[in-house]
């Protein structure tokens, strides 16, 4: 057993990026950080190029001893937490060990979510999430030829990809569009027609009726009556946060750690920020799981400045869905509400679409403001775009202008604006 | 301490859109005229009166470097920049959603991020730039080099909001090192707590208060006994304009006359404002005080001030200057020579110190009124060595704003009429022009 000022749970991108603020504030405190897993730091974005090839297993840490020592950070591999217990401050770990803290930051991040398939539970399958599920497809891949994609999200299309890159023979099968978080059907059917371009099946909107395995290779029928098999199955089917040690805790849950816009929890001296917390929207009074990594970055700074008393520190401004996504030589990203539903009063929306030339591009406004946008080969700055949308920049007279150049027009408010 | 860098500034209203920056970047970077490979990229508002600049700013805490998944972006320690590793990186372009500024973007044509390197320390852009739009700062070799020295001042004083002071004391005393003696008369040094509270000293050094009337002369005994025992010991005044243009001047005179050895700064805020704000000979025509007042008769004071560097000059100091500290560089520089010319004789530094209690004009301010204070002439910067036995402008004004400008920041000169501001514009013409001839007239001498 032992003591520390700051115990950080959890050593991804919300963790670090709460390390980093706390020592911007505190330079001496004593810090921990604790990891389930036996490698230093890394992000689990980076897995689909470790299955590619792209990037060796070696080159994968974010954060080496050096750097802890530099820093002042004891951390600790190989040691999950199992048990916390707000009552003495402590959290207890697999091995049996207790450390007391004052306090606490929960960033464990999410497990792969298994979709409630009959019969996928007893099909041998793959996951993707840790390095070793990295690894152990990476090996799979290279004895087998064939593979079925279960998700239509990122971590399932980046890794169809490698795969076909690979030589595979690839099925994507998701059970309502690709991508449906950051894109409409529109821009989903640009991005499925260069899957099919490249060699892989789409299939979407036909939900899987069941699963089944047989002579190392599974079977997945569909209930429009399609039957599908191949020697790899990769379920990508989402994600949940991973809570499960706070059993019997204060930490109240819904679907993950409820937490308040300075990251805290209900119970005292515990944060939570990342994959694993749920806070505000920044669109709607709801509490919103917002599983990307730009937000952990930002959940992960603000709950580190505020256990270290930072005055610097400005509330959480609400979660905004948002990504970058490469395929096949091709970029695109989407930021905001680029969705909203037809019915939705009061918005206004620009598209540009030009399926012969492989571009898209939409900008959504509600009351003379920027909501949201996307685009697919076009020319942005994401991150103006996402500033321009949380510092809610009115655009007035300037919306034509910028719609015909958001480049150019975003650019000049970030010069005039940001401060 | 930790590092500062050297930085990129872009001035939009100084920028003519004339596109060198971004032709000698691609230039520099892809061998070709094709702007899409510049690192800079100016946007021009379509009826070309607007510029905005897309270029990364080297942050202190990168978030492009923190949302890498890859560990492809990092900041070098040694000069700041934020690079990346083109064999790390892959393609993922979260680093274009972090940054606000889009100073790393995606280049369509090589399918790469790309971003500014600060070409190895010499911005081929800044060169580049004709129309001074874009500029290398270097404030932070200032920061780097003086950043190390100890601080000798406590943590908290009792200085008044944006107070000028607590930034001059603490620089001054950074660099003067802990051989030194302090003395700082009744005034606002020593209220703000320089000499510390139920002995304990405000300062790491032997610090006192000595009479308002007596700072030269107690300093210049404290001198020749350490002169006489053999120890090198910075003397070190730190008064206000009443302990130094008014009472405490005949021992001041004394002492310059006699050569004595020490630095002696004026922090001179125009009057005693420690005491509520009265007037001093160094209070300038025309200002609100609670012994000038403005009413139906009086509009504040009615006498010019008493150009006290110009007569410490003529008692043939070893150096006198006149600074400020909306200007670090420049005092920086004359605390150099003024600590080494203490070693001969006198050293007189005359600090405008503007005050925002009792001046009247918000603590964010400080800083640009000391900096209009010079762009009107207001506060000509100077030195005078005698060595040499020049004087000479260290930051010439070429084309001054109108003293209006400076008076309309500050409370005190609200009230001023037509007559007034115009009274004062030919009291800081003539004041420049005498300075003018002085210069001049040295030139010849030498």
């Amino acid at each position: 057993m032992f003591q520390t000022k700051y115990l950080i749970v959890g050593s991804s991108h919300a963790g670090l990026s709460a390390m980093e603020a706390i020592r911007l504030c505190d330079q001496e405190g004593p810090v921990t950080m604790v990891s389930a897993e036996k490698a230093y730091p890394y992000s689990p974005t980076i897995l689909p190029y470790v299955i590619s090839g792209k990037v060796p297993k070696e080159r994968i840490s974010l954060r080496n001893q050096d750097y802890f020592d530099k820093i002042k950070v004891r951390f600790l591999n190989d040691s999950r937490v199992t048990g916390i217990h707000p009552a003495d401050s402590s959290v207890t770990l697999e091995s049996g060990k207790k450390i007391t803290y004052e306090k606490l930051l929960i960033a464990t991040g999410a497990d792969p979510e298994l979709a409630p398939i009959p019969g996928l539970k007893d099909c041998p399958h793959y996951k993707l999430r840790t390095i070793k599920d990295a690894l152990e497809i990476r090996k799979a891949m290279n004895k087998l030829s064939s593979a079925i994609v279960l998700g239509g999200g990122l971590i399932g299309l980046h890794t169809a990809e490698n795969m076909a890159k690979a030589g595979l023979q690839v099925t994507v099968v998701a059970r309502r569009t690709l991508l449906r978080r950051y894109f409409d059907t529109q821009a989903t059917g640009l991005i499925q027609k260069v899957f099919a371009e490249n060699g892989v099946r789409v299939l979407t909107g036909s939900p899987i009726t069941h699963v089944t395995s047989a002579n190392g290779a599974c079977a997945v029928s569909l209930e429009n009556g399609l039957d599908l098999s191949a020697h790899i199955l990769l379920v990508a089917t989402g994600v949940r946060p991973r809570t499960s040690f706070l059993q019997g805790s204060s930490v109240k849950t819904d679907e993950g750690i409820l937490v308040d816009e300075r990251m805290r929890t209900e119970a005292e001296n515990i944060w939570a920020a990342g994959d694993v917390a749920q806070a505000k929207s920044f669109f709607g009074p709801e509490q919103i799981l917002n599983g990307i990594l730009p937000d952990a970055v930002e959940q992960g700074r603000i709950a580190g400045m505020d256990m270290a008393g930072d005055p610097a520190l400005k509330p959480y401004q609400g979660g905004i869905p948002m990504n970058t996504y490469t395929f096949f030589g091709n970029h695109s990203f989407s930021v905001g509400s680029s969705l909203p539903g037809d019915s939705e009063e009061g918005l206004e929306m620009d598209l540009i679409y030009s399926p012969a030339g492989l571009k898209y591009q939409k900008l959504v406004f509600r009351e003379g403001r920027l909501i949201g946008a996307a685009g697919i080969n076009t020319s942005f700055d994401p991150g103006i775009i996402r500033q321009m949308i949380l510092r809610q920049v009115e655009l007035g007279e300037m919306k034509a202008t910028f719609a015909g150049s958001p480049l150019r027009s975003g650019r000049l408010l970030m010069t005039r604006l940001w401060r | 301490m930790g590092k500062s860098y050297h930085t990129i500034a872009f001035y939009p209203e100084k920028c003519n859109g004339c596109g060198d920056c971004v032709k000698t970047c691609s230039q520099a970077k892809s061998g070709t005229n094709d702007p899409i490979h510049s690192r800079i990229q100016v946007a021009k508002a379509p009826e070309g009166t607007a510029y905005g600049l897309a270029l990364c700013r080297q942050c202190g805490e990168p978030q492009c470097v923190m949302n890498c998944p890859a560990g492809a972006l990092k900041k070098d320690e040694e000069s700041g920049v934020v690079k990346c590793d083109e064999t790390m990186c892959v393609n993922c372009q979260l680093c274009t959603l972090a940054c606000d500024f889009a100073g790393i973007t995606h280049n369509s044509k090589t399918n790469q991020q790309m971003k500014c390197d600060m070409c190895g320390g010499d911005p081929l852009c800044v060169k580049s730039c004709s129309t001074g739009a874009l500029k290398l700062l270097k404030g932070a070799d200032l920061f780097n080099a003086w950043g190390d020295y100890e601080d000798l001042f406590v943590p908290g004083l009792s200085a008044c909001l944006g107070c000028n002071s607590e930034l001059l004391s603490r620089h001054t005393l950074r660099r003067m090192g802990p051989e030194t003696v302090v003395a700082t008369p009744p005034g606002c040094i020593a209220g703000v707590g320089a000499v510390g509270y139920n002995g304990i000293t405000g300062t790491k050094t032997p610090s006192f208060i000595p009479l308002l009337t007596n700072t030269a002369s107690m300093l210049a005994g404290a001198r020749r006994y350490y002169n006489r025992i053999g120890r090198d010991v910075t003397m070190l005044a730190i008064a206000g304009d009443g302990g130094t243009a008014d009472v405490g001047f005949q021992s001041l005179s004394g002492a310059a006359e006699r050569g004595e050895q020490m630095v002696y700064i004026c922090v001179d805020n125009e009057g005693y404002m420690n005491t509520g704000v009265q007037r001093s000979s160094t209070t300038p025509y025309g200002s609100w005080t609670s012994t000038t007042p403005v009413g139906s008769v009086l509009r504040g004071k009615t006498r010019d001030a008493k150009p006290l560097p110009i007569i410490m000059m003529m008692h043939n100091c070893e150096y006198v200057a006149t600074a400020s500290t909306a200007f670090m560089e420049d005092y920086y520089r004359k605390l150099e020579k003024a600590i080494a010319a203490s070693k001969r004789g006198m050293a007189y530094v005359h600090v405008f110190s503007p005050c925002p209690t009792g001046w009247r004009f918000p603590a964010a301010q400080l800083i640009e009124v000391g900096r209009k204070a010079v762009e009107s002439n207001m506060v000509p910067l100077w030195e005078y060595e005698h060595q040499t036995g020049r004087l000479s402008f260290t930051h010439p004004v070429d084309n001054p704003v109108p003293v209006r400008e400076y008076l309309m920041l500050i409370g005190k000169y609200r009230h001023l009429d037509e007559n007034q501001i115009d009274h004062i514009q030919k009291a800081v013409d003539a004041g420049v022009r005498m300075l003018g001839q002085f210069a001049e007239k040295r030139d010849e001498a030498v």
